[in-house]
């Protein structure tokens, strides 16, 4: 498990998603969502941030998603960045085809 | 025969906005230009390219030619942004503040370095380079040529005159010389001319007037910086039936001389090369892009 800072990726307004990633040390992930469109889309919000951060290897962090309607390009830009910033690290472009 | 691009309107939009982004995509612009520039703050650069990223890669809109403008190119970004921008698979890259024609050469060398490891042909990815500086514009025909991916030019008319210590004016006499320069350089090199952005977005008649003036000189298109616009600038860069009848009846030239097997077509005594088939192809894209029926001429573009 690598160490990590708490970070913030992305915004509070319409279409965008606010990602926080906080240490959670000796703990299990925890993550917890808020979101205008939770009933419709939650399940699926949640499962590209947790795609996202196991590329990352993130495993003890406490997750906390306020999304206003951010599509799932926008949510795995914004998971993405939130990871980068928490483990201080740059992203790694690679063809993903 | 290339394919046909129109470049009527670019509408820049932040890289750091979801909803402007996803938004950007249902205008009538011809080009759609994702900005990592001027428009993000230092602190959402990282953000931005992986958002304009995913946005590009992914969800471009089928219909535009999209361009990523990365940041500047001596700037603390410009490798990351490459990475990211030629990965996206834009149709180009749009570099700001061009001066010399080395450093399109590197540009155009890293380029076809990410082209290689991401498995994308070589010179997929075309260029537009900002001339924003007195030196850029006395470059500009160098820089043009300096390699073949690029197809355009763009006059950045604020910093332009800042470098030059004049000031910015509705009336743009202060840019006249630049806006002829430009276009010179721009048609001895072969590429397309973009004129610079009418940044007061509340003044429509400012922006007719201006847009008027950058047709007749000659450009091909004018950058937009707001939605509001794109339906202004497009209706200057309509072509007129006189304008459409002639693009047709040069197209039918070609045709006939294909038909004939002939090395070379002439009309009204004059000879019809390729730039000049393709122009004609571009007025007929652009009067099909502004709803006139076209009939009884090639369907091309």
């Amino acid at each position: 498990m690598q160490s990590i800072q708490p970070a913030v990726a992305g915004t509070l307004e319409s279409g965008d998603i606010q990602v926080s990633i906080y240490p959670n040390p000796g703990q299990d992930l925890e993550i917890q969502l808020q979101s205008i469109v939770r009933s419709q889309f939650g399940e699926a919000i949640l499962a590209t941030t947790k795609e996202v951060l196991k590329e990352f290897g993130l495993t003890q962090a406490v997750v906390s998603l306020v999304d206003k309607g951010a599509l799932d390009w926008v949510i795995r830009s914004r998971v993405q960045a939130a990871c980068c910033r928490a483990t201080q690290s740059q992203f790694t472009w690679k063809d993903e085809d | 025969m290339a394919q046909i691009h129109l470049k009527r309107t670019s509408l820049y939009v932040s890289g750091a906005s979801p909803i402007n982004m996803v938004q950007a995509a249902f205008y009538n612009e011809d080009c759609l230009v994702y900005d990592l520039e001027d428009s993000v703050p230092i602190s959402e650069k990282d953000a931005a390219r992986l958002l304009v990223y995913h946005t590009v890669r992914y969800h471009r809109p089928a219909d535009k030619y999209v361009i990523i403008r990365v940041n500047g190119l001596y700037s603390e970004f410009i490798d990351e942004d490459l990475e990211a921008a030629v990965r996206a698979r834009p149709n180009a890259i749009r570099l700001p503040k061009v001066e010399h024609p080395d450093e399109v050469r590197r540009i155009a060398d890293q380029i076809s370095r990410i082209e290689k490891d991401a498995g994308i042909p070589d010179g997929t990815i075309e260029l537009w380079c900002n001339i924003e500086s007195y030196l850029g514009l006395i470059n500009a025909y160098e820089i043009a040529t300096a390699d073949p991916r690029v197809v355009a030019m763009a006059l950045g008319a604020e910093d332009f005159t800042a470098s030059m210590k004049a000031r910015r004016t509705k009336d743009g006499l202060e840019i006249f010389y630049a806006r002829n320069a430009l276009l010179t350089a721009c048609r001895r090199a072969g590429v397309d001319a973009i004129d610079a952005v009418f940044s007061d977005i509340n003044d429509i008649e400012g922006l007719k007037e201006d847009t008027l003036l950058a047709r007749n000189l000659g450009f091909d298109g004018k950058t937009c910086v707001h939605p509001r616009q794109i339906d202004v600038v497009n209706a200057f860069f309509t072509p007129s039936a006189k304008e459409i009848r002639q693009a047709l009846r040069i197209l039918e030239a070609v045709e006939e001389g294909k038909r004939q097997k002939k090395g070379a077509v002439t009309l009204d005594g004059s000879m019809i090369d390729k730039p000049i088939e393709l122009r004609a192809l571009t007025t007929l894209a652009q009067a099909r892009a502004a709803g006139i029926p076209i009939e009884g001429g090639p369907n091309h573009g």
